[in-house]
């Protein structure tokens, strides 16, 4: 039995009442296993990724509605980004979706960029891709370690945070931070890379290629993760565009949209990549288009150190970025640049501006509002794994529950971004 | 804890004297000294919350961004499961410890307190991070800090904090486990008497734990 | 994008079709945006679709107080063909919050509709289950209107309580004998 529908099949086949006894009476004089039950998975659930309520209708084992209910990491960012000066916007918007909290401040960010009309420097554009990137490839360490323990295999979980580790002390060594670095601002990045930095980054995109194959010798040929993940829950395109998603679940569906490729930002285009795309849209090519975008990512990373040209770090516009902390012991202006960008924040001009770009789980779109003043009017992130939710019900329609948990993993959602 | 020093000269002592009792030479003033470097003589109560503090069963409870950090806890660099809290309970009935990692939110704080009121006696409570502790970077209409509904042990600071600082969180914890036999959390917050109890629990169809008069104990 | 000439082409043909659906038309860093009347969401959005744009990238609402009308709704429509965006916004006051729901049509409107409802107010006639997604579903008010206090907490610890230390102070009062609040 190597594929999951002969079982399945095989399974339906056998008639229960047939072999006499009492479960055959009882199963006879009950009908059969018509009963629906409605269970509540969560929100406090080992399996879930983070808080996620689910009013699952069960008949048998056999999924028949499902119900996502949300709100349970509600905690008003979007409300609390309107009372802060624009940068002191990033570290609250960071902590939205936050296994990509580069990503989060990329979108806003570029978002106020673009409002300002202010011009990133080409170095700060390629230390914004390298970090990125890293930012991709630490997230799918994460989904890949989270979902291999949800599907049970344990060991991988150790072996992913461990490459998550590598990332973080890039991470730490460029910014101090390991999560929630603000590390990317309006104009560009925070600091320039230190010494170090480069060769360390290297050896890590000399290793993770290594590891991602071991994680795949792991995976791909055992039985009991091809079993879970081959034809299960599959999703056609039309459904996937008609729900708005993006992402790795609409390229595993065979749509290769990509932002980086699509809409190019922050030099993207100077990168020769590709987009792994899959085409029967079940479990498994969900797992294969994120597994293969660590090997893209690891290119485009190291593309990046390789082109990394000479230049300023941020934007040159003192009346958006502080100045260097050399000129402030000699230049007047400069201290008082810094004076009323620490104290009132800077001014931007009024309008409304969406920026999209590419994250690990898809579009990530921040509309940023401004009427004029040094605090936005409006900040919402248009999160991907709020919309990707949706498809979970169509999903995991009539197929088991076991199917259930593993869908979830699949599908990467990140409840932080989810309810924000 | 201290660090109790060997003279070397003990020390070659203690190898003649080891040397003899594998011979069955040992007697009298030796074999006294002998029995009692090896046995540690304790009260009971001491020996339990040793035990207790080195076994600590956390419940999953991740919520938002510490909940990543906390899972790096349990992966290889900074390892848990050397001091002895590796197994991570998915029922807080089997657990006795809940690192409230995360941002606590007005729709979850209730379903905190019901599964803090599902664990059983001893039970202890960690605040990772600067949202459960005190509100964190949001100070807002979404968010309760963990003190406000359920009593917490150790708060850890950080946002988020770094894998270390939990681990520092946790052996502060033991250390207190290990010190502090109060077992209920109600004597160890000098907390009875405050159980909110009310007359008709038809008044509060919405209240997660509503307590009847008499049945206030084990609240 | 369609760039500015684009825009007003494709508004020029929704004026031919219904003269009073759209209301101005703005082509602002290089993005083209549509305002239209609140009633015509669903058709404006259909008429776009026939145009190439058939995905629905982002529902959003916001809040223009003082301004009147209030509360806005936009529409992020997405060309995957030929990789082009337009914007789609609608303006409806808080004494008569409704906006058709084009849940129908883009599945996708679903839960974004949900939240525009729960943070906002506005009511989207039509959406097949309208109720609050982010906040429980006992709150009164409307969270991110700008009328709406941001909140907070005092800030309180156990062993602060335990030991009747008053915790707030240095959270609401200064600290007695310090010149400047903490």
């Amino acid at each position: 039995m190597s594929s999951v529908s002969e079982y399945r099949r095989a399974e339906q086949a056998v008639d229960v009442a047939e072999g006499g006894g009492i479960v055959a009476q009882a199963l006879t004089e009950w009908g059969g296993d018509e009963e629906l039950l409605t269970i509540n998975l969560g929100p406090h659930h080992p399996a879930t990724h983070g808080v996620l309520r689910l009013l699952t209708t069960l008949e048998g084992e056999v999924i028949r509605d499902i119900k996502p209910i949300i709100g349970y990491v509600h905690t008003g960012i979007e409300k609390t980004a309107e009372q802060k000066s624009y940068w002191k916007v990033i570290p609250v918007i960071e902590r939205m979706d936050y296994l990509a909290y580069y990503f989060n401040a990329m979108a806003y960010c570029g978002a106020v960029e673009t409002l300002l009309e202010l011009e990133v420097p080409k170095r700060a554009q390629y230390l914004r891709v390298i970090h990125l990137e890293l930012c991709r490839i630490m997230s799918h360490m994460v989904w890949l370690g989270t979902s291999a323990l949800d599907v049970g295999a344990m060991s991988l979980l150790f072996y992913c945070f461990r490459e998550r580790d590598n990332i973080l002390d890039l991470f730490e060594m460029s910014s101090g931070q390991r999560m929630h670095t603000r590390y990317i601002q309006v104009g560009g990045v925070m600091e320039d890379i230190p010494k170090g930095f480069e060769e360390k980054c290297r050896a890590f995109c000399k290793r993770m290629p290594k590891a991602a194959d071991d994680f795949n010798a792991l995976l791909t040929r055992n039985e009991i993760f091809l079993n879970r993940m081959r034809n299960v829950t599959p999703l056609d395109e039309q459904t996937l565009l008609e729900l708005g998603v993006t992402g790795p679940l609409l390229r595993a569906a065979g749509n290769p949209w990509d932002l980086r490729k699509a809409q190019p930002y922050s030099s993207y285009d100077d990168f020769d990549f590709k987009i792994p795309v899959g085409t029967t849209g079940d479990n498994w090519d969900r797992y294969a288009v994120r597994w293969a975008e660590i090997y893209e990512s690891v290119k485009i990373i190291e593309q990046a150190l390789d082109g990394l040209p000479e230049g300023p770090h941020i934007a040159d516009d003192r009346k958006v970025v502080l100045p260097p902390r050399h000129e402030l012991a000699t230049s007047m202006e400069a201290l008082i640049h810094h004076f009323k960008l620490v104290t009132e924040g800077f001014r931007v001009p009024p309008g409304e501006v969406y920026y999209p770009i590419e994250g690990p789980r898809g579009e990530y779109g921040c509309f940023v509002r401004s009427d004029g003043s040094s605090k936005p009017a409006r900040v919402h992130m248009r999160d991907p794994s709020f919309v990707n939710l949706q498809a979970l019900a169509p999903m995991v329609r009539d197929s088991y529950l076991a199917d259930l948990i593993a869908t979830l993993a699949m599908l990467d959602p990140i409840l932080g971004g989810i309810d924000r | 804890m201290e660090v109790i020093r060997q003279d070397p000269a003990d020390f070659r002592a203690r190898g003649i004297r080891a040397r003899d009792a594998l011979r069955g030479d040992l007697e009298g003033a030796d074999l006294e000294k002998y029995v009692e470097e090896r046995v540690l003589t304790t009260t009971l109560d001491k020996a339990l919350n040793w035990a207790r503090g080195n076994a600590i069963f956390p419940a999953t409870f991740g919520l938002a961004c510490c909940a990543i950090e906390m899972m790096t806890l349990v992966a290889g660099h900074v390892d848990i499961a050397r001091f002895g809290a590796e197994a991570f309970r998915g029922s807080p009935r089997q657990s006795d410890l809940m690192i409230i990692s995360g941002r606590i939110s007005i729709k979850m704080a209730p379903i905190v307190r019901r599964i803090y009121d599902q664990m059983l006696e001893p039970k202890w409570a960690i605040a990772m991070g600067a949202c459960s502790s005190s509100m964190g970077v949001f100070n807002n209409y979404a968010i309760v800090p963990a003190d406000k509904f359920m009593p917490v042990d150790v708060h850890v600071p950080g946002c988020p904090p770094r894998p270390e600082a939990v681990m520092h969180g946790i052996l502060k914890l033991r250390q207190m486990i290990q010190d502090d036999p109060a077992m209920g959390w109600r004597d160890r917050y000098a907390a009875r008497g405050t159980e909110e109890v009310v007359g008709d629990p038809a008044a509060f169809p919405t209240a997660v734990n509503v307590l009847r008069p008499e049945e206030a104990d084990g609240a | 994008m369609p760039d500015a000439t684009g825009l007003e082409l494709l508004a020029g043909e929704l004026r031919d079709a219904d003269p009073d659906c759209v209301l101005d038309t703005l082509y602002f860093r290089d993005k083209a945006r549509i305002a239209i009347a609140p009633d015509r969401a669903r058709d404006v959005l259909q008429f776009l679709r026939g145009k190439g744009f058939t995905f629905l990238a982002s529902v959003h609402g916001l809040d223009y107080y003082p301004e009147e009308p209030r509360l806005g709704v936009q529409y992020e429509l997405l060309n995957m063909r030929d990789v082009d965006r337009i914007t789609v916004t609608l303006r409806v006051p808080t004494d008569a919050p409704e906006v058709p729901s084009v849940t129908p049509d883009w599945p996708t409107a679903n839960h974004q509709e949900r939240e525009i409802f729960d943070m906002f107010g506005v009511v989207f006639t039509g959406h097949p289950d309208l109720r609050r997604i982010l906040m429980p579903e006992d709150y009164e008010g409307h969270p991110q209107r700008r009328d709406f206090p941001v909140g907070g907490e005092p800030v309180l610890f156990t062993h602060q309580q335990a030991h009747g230390v008053d915790y707030t102070v240095g959270v609401d009062r200064i600290h007695p004998g310090s010149g400047t609040p903490s």
